[in-house]
């Protein structure tokens, strides 16, 4: 099992730890309720390290990009990021992303989703056949996500760029809490706000970017969060997580990302996906709320009032926001239009839900 | 962790309170700490004789679901009406008043058998 940087500090913490991705990851600290409160109402610090990073470069990074992506990368300019997926060739998704346009028609970061960091770079390495130069900086890359509605507040006196004015999706660079070539970037997983920032592992950075974020934010009540709030707030937001709501045989047309493929474009899959939506999907990503008591869990049938299997959750949890359970899932489209009822299999018993619009929260 | 010598346990992570016939009967301090915040307690068995280790009811975190393991043999004549509203008093006191069911036992010597705080402080490591 690898650690990150900051694995010491979770653990020193008091931290519950649990394997991740093949990474020693926390959980949670205080309790996943009490960490999502915390997001949702002030902030709050996630170790993300684990997450993968690459480095396109040259005059055909962008073609590269162009050809195994599903959005525009092309609409990018600097400082600019973008949500995207790789599509495999029969219109599944090998994985979701973000790309980071560091300068225009030269150099990109991709970032990655830890469990696929392997997967992707050999998917990347297969369909580069113009010579570009791909880093693997995955190792050596720290991610921390600060988010909640008071983040960039709490961390505005640690940088001279101007982190309380950083535009959704966009980034910068420069120094942060002493630390030279910190990215700064105003994304996260949350829908509560905030930024995330990468920074080099060398010199001790980790430690020291570390400390003074807690420095300043602890006594305004900035907390560390686990990847079981990271989960609930995510599913608040309806945000897909690949591996439960996306895969290989998912296509991004069915887990509404339509509006991140864009036919505009070549890329892998695209006449599949084409065809795909011309003919309109079969099954569809929906979100719901129980109605009657219950908890949805990934992998539960979906049926109809009749018992028909019609579907599979892909997630589900009791929404610590809403102090009622939600799930998201796949369903065939004449189930899928907002407040029909549906039914989940939890055990032995068919528990009713009902179709609602994302996000939850 | 608090495991309290009055008290005897199972490696499924129960805890039972034998007075003369009648039992109490919930999850360990260590169990509601590996699953966090409980959110819902699911236990349709009243009236229900079962063997022991049968599964008598489940218990949701919010991100796991587990089952909930009878220690002895016997009949449950009762749930906690208040884990209904507020299943978090299983994390915040769950010898007190976070307690599960009541059951009639068959047999009361069962209950010696199972393990004392100090072994079960042992299985758990703790």
């Amino acid at each position: 099992m690898k650690n990150t940087p900051f694995t010491q500090k979770h653990i020193a913490l008091g931290a519950k730890m649990a394997e991740f991705a093949g990474y020693n990851m926390p959980i949670s600290y205080s309790g996943i309720n009490d960490e999502h409160a915390a997001v949702r109402t002030n902030a709050g610090v996630f170790d993300v390290s684990h997450m993968g990073e690459f480095i396109l470069k040259g005059e055909n990074a962008l073609d590269l990009i162009q050809r195994v992506t599903s959005n525009d990368a092309s609409k990018l300019t600097a400082g600019k990021a973008q949500y995207s997926c790789l599509p495999n060739e029969q219109g599944g998704i090998v994985d979701d992303l973000l790309i980071y346009c560091i300068e225009e028609n030269k150099v990109y970061m991709l970032v990655v989703n830890a469990s696929n960091i392997e997967k992707d770079w050999n998917w990347i390495s297969k369909f580069n056949t113009k010579n570009v130069e791909m880093h693997n900086i995955s190792d050596k890359t720290c991610l921390l996500a600060i988010q909640g509605p008071n983040a960039t507040k709490m961390l505005q006196p640690l940088t001279d760029i101007d982190i309380l004015n950083l535009k959704y999706y966009t980034f910068a660079k420069g120094k942060f809490a002493g630390v030279d070539n910190v990215l700064i970037s105003a994304t996260g997983y949350t829908g509560a706000g905030g930024v995330e920032i990468y920074f080099e592992d060398k010199e001790g950075n980790a430690e020291k970017i570390w400390d003074a974020i807690f420095n300043l934010g602890g006594p305004q009540g900035l907390k560390p969060i686990g990847l079981g709030a990271r989960d609930t707030l995510r599913l608040e937001m309806g945000f897909c997580l690949y591996g439960n709501d996306i895969d290989d045989t998912t296509s991004p047309l069915e887990a509404g990302l339509g509006w991140i493929t864009k036919f505009t474009k070549e890329f892998t899959a695209r006449p599949i996906l084409e065809k795909q939506k011309a003919a309109g999907v079969a099954r569809k990503l929906v979100g719901f709320e129980m109605v009657d008591k219950g908890i949805p869990r990934h992998h539960y049938d979906i049926k109809d009032a009749a018992g028909n299997k019609i579907g599979f959750v892909t997630s589900g949890t009791q929404a610590p926001s809403l102090q009622k359970a939600i799930g998201m899932g796949y369903v065939e489209v004449k189930h899928a239009a907002l407040d029909t009822e549906i039914y989940i299999g939890v055990r032995d018993k068919l528990l009713k839900a009902r179709v609602v619009k994302f996000p939850f929260v | 962790m608090n495991f309290p010598d009055n008290l005897r346990y199972t490696k499924d992570h129960e805890w039972i309170k034998l007075e003369g016939n009648i039992a109490t009967i919930g999850i360990t301090d260590f169990a509601q700490r590996e699953l966090g915040d409980i959110v819902y307690v699911e236990i349709e068995t009243v009236g229900k004789t079962l063997m022991a280790e049968a599964v008598f009811g489940t218990v949701e975190a919010v991100k796991t679901v587990s089952d909930l393991y009878l220690p002895v043999a016997g009949t449950i004549n009762e749930v906690n009406p208040a884990l209904a509203d507020s299943p978090e008093v299983v994390n915040t006191d769950p010898y007190g008043e976070g307690w599960m069911v009541k059951m009639t036992v068959n047999n009361p010597d069962e209950v010696k058998a199972l393990m004392d705080a100090a072994a079960y402080t042992n299985l758990v490591g703790a």
